[in-house]
């Protein structure tokens, strides 16, 4: 498992407020596209297809496929 | 024996060409042949052509008598272009054809592209990334090649109807308008495209998914001055929504391919009157231009989970079928025959097992295989299946004007280039540490300039041990060819990591079978059995 599941951020608080910031009066359709933007930038920056692949299974979790 | 009452294909196909129907064999209405491949499509003539060049006595049983005129495949890559001019038709082909190295990829109304792409980014090759070309001129080449053959015999308008596989020999009944008769054949190559008779009269498998979309093919003539690149639009305001590609062939004919959905009417789509508006929309109201060939296509992937049936081999849209993004149907099928060739070579010699056709079934299996993903991620980039999917699509397209890497997620099709085979069971592993340089087994030689000509021309289609320098020693099989001693030779040095001393052997079909830093007789032999299909000692 390279996927870090542990506490892994300072002012974790603070990036969650502003991730729901960041959604503040859009409609579902906006939401949709602003988060898949954010996750095309984060998954470039982590740059690890294994990190990312246990991370989309994780995220998977509890959905009818997995 | 076959029917006395063969169908008029010429009714139910449109001609380009007629070709004179071929009378019945000296040997009806029983005869014995070595080779026997079934299909006269880009694929099969190919194959003849190689067999035929390695001296084999070849029979090709076509149920046409003539080409078709509507040309599916346009888009030719680097490698086939290799491959037919082994086959004594590159040059031509090239001549003929519209060169192309560079594709663009538009989003909506924006004209800077929001991707762009090179076929050829290694460039003093012989050959260049692409060429587009109407299939039926390449088709016309290949038969006139394949007639300077004498020991190749191509029958037109002759139908199988029937086989029977056996242990020894393959049984194949033909009807032909002159009557029918029966071939007992050693080896039956099977080239009889999708919906291959060959694999439907064993009952064999070819399994695989199909896409709920409808393109429409516009081959259109007109005058423009465009660049001979390809161009691929999302979303476009003159097909919102959906996918235009275009692309540029000889004779000032011009193809774009809309993407149209899955609920049309597909008879009233092609009909002129409704393909007229969607030209002019993309290309201007005012535009002149004359209706070349229309017709509209779903498309599937899907492959034989074999390729190899005892003495019935499969090549080509037989054995596999792929979505057209990326131009790997035909490609694919030149890399099948490519690879066949010489195996079936080396047996009919008696220098190889039969058994050496298990790696043709893995090899093309691969290929086959790596074909078809890469098709099916494109179809699904072209085409979102959920909304949450064209929300990433778009997302990407919208990236890519903004941040670099989001273009190398841009997916218009990959276009097709060799495939390797790294697993393959007839590479001799790196004994030393190249250090990621050079071409390494499994992989196929890069093209360079030579003195005269070019290393591919001079590798031709036997085994080939290219040195730098005199290795002093020949193995038999193997021709050696001293790098060292030819004039210009340094990027074919430095393409393959050959600094002094260094060798590489190559296969027949311009694969890398195995390299050594200081090589010797053994190692050699020993690289060259296991490439013919021997267990490693
Ligand atoms: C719209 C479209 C665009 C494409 N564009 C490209 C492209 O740009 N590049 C590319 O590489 N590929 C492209 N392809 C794919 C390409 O057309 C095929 O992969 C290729 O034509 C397959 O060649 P083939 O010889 O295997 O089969 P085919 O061309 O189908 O030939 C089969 C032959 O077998 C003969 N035959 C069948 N049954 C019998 C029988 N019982 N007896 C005797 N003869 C028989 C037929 O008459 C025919 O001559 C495209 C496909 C489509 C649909």
């Amino acid at each position: 498992m390279k996927l870090v599941t542990s506490p892994n951020l300072a002012n974790a608080d603070g990036v969650y407020e502003k991730l729901i910031a960041l959604h503040h009066g859009l409609d579902e359709e906006e939401s949709m596209r602003v988060n898949a933007r954010l996750i095309l930038l984060l998954i470039n920056h982590i740059g690890d297809a294994d990190i990312v692949s246990e991370a989309i299974r994780h995220a998977g979790l509890g959905t009818q496929q997995n | 024996m076959g029917s006395m009452n063969p169908v008029n294909w010429r009714e139910r196909v449109p001609v380009w060409k007629a070709i004179e129907a071929s009378p019945l064999p000296a040997g009806a209405p029983s005869e014995k042949a070595k080779i026997v491949i079934v299909g006269t499509g880009l694929v099969g003539l190919a194959q003849a052509i190689d067999l035929g060049q390695r001296g084999h006595d070849v029979v090709v049983l076509g149920r046409f008598d003539f080409i078709p005129l509507g040309s599916k495949a346009i888009c030719f890559s680097k490698r086939s272009l290799d491959i037919l001019d082994r086959l004594g038709v590159g040059e031509q082909s090239v001549e003929r054809g519209v060169v192309w190295n560079v594709g663009k990829v538009f989003w909506k109304e924006e004209r800077a592209p929001v991707y762009q792409f090179d076929m050829l980014p290694v460039k003093n090759q012989k050959m260049p990334g692409f060429i587009n070309i109407q299939q039926y001129y390449l088709e016309e080449m290949l038969i006139a090649r394949a007639m300077e053959l004498p020991n190749v015999d191509i029958r037109w308008g002759h139908d199988v109807t029937a086989i029977d596989p056996g242990e020894g020999s393959v049984g194949v009944e033909v009807a032909s308008a002159a009557g029918g008769y029966h071939i007992d054949a050693e080896w039956l190559i099977a080239c009889d495209g999708n919906k291959s008779t060959i694999r439907e009269l064993m009952g064999l498998d070819f399994e695989g998914r199909v896409f709920e979309d409808n393109f429409l093919i516009a081959d259109v003539k007109m005058k423009g001055e465009r660049p001979s690149e390809r161009w691929f639009w999302f979303d476009p305001p003159f097909n919102p929504g959906k996918s235009v590609l275009l692309h540029k062939q000889p004779d000032d004919v011009w193809r774009i391919d809309f993407q149209l959905g899955w609920n049309i009417d597909r008879e009233a789509c092609i009909r002129p009157e409704n393909v007229d508006p969607l030209i002019r929309a993309m290309l201007g109201q005012d535009v002149e231009y004359e209706q070349e060939w229309y017709s509209v296509y779903t498309f599937q992937c899907r492959r034989m989970a074999r390729f190899v049936h005892g003495r019935v081999l499969f090549a080509g849209d037989s054995a596999h079928l792929v979505s057209p993004f990326g131009a790997r149907g035909c490609n694919g099928g030149f890399a099948d025959i490519d690879n066949l060739g010489w195996k079936l070579d080396l047996i009919l010699r008696g220098e190889a097992d039969a058994s050496l056709l298990e790696s043709y079934n893995e090899e093309a299996i691969a290929t086959a295989d790596e074909n078809i993903l890469n098709s099916t991620r494109s179809t699904d980039f072209i085409t979102p299946k959920s909304k949450i999917s064209t929300i990433f699509r778009d997302a990407v397209l919208e990236l890519s004007g903004e941040v670099p890497f989001a273009q190398g997620l841009v997916n218009s099709g990959r276009l097709s280039t060799a495939v390797s085979y790294s697993g393959s069971a007839l590479n001799t592993p790196d004994g030393e540490d190249w250090q990621g340089k050079g071409i390494a087994p499994g992989s196929p030689a890069l093209d360079a300039p030579l003195d005269e000509g070019w290393l591919l021309e001079r590798l031709g289609g036997r085994f080939v041990l290219l040195t730098n320098g005199d290795p002093g020693f020949a193995v038999p099989g193997v021709e050696t060819i001293d790098l060292s001693s030819i004039s210009n030779a340094a990027r074919a040095l430095e393409r393959h990591d050959l600094t002094p001393g260094a060798a590489i052997l190559i296969r027949p079909d311009h694969y890398v079978a195995a390299r050594w830093k200081s090589p010797t007789a053994a190692a050699v032999a020993g690289a060259l059995a296991r490439a013919k299909g021997a267990l490693p000692s």
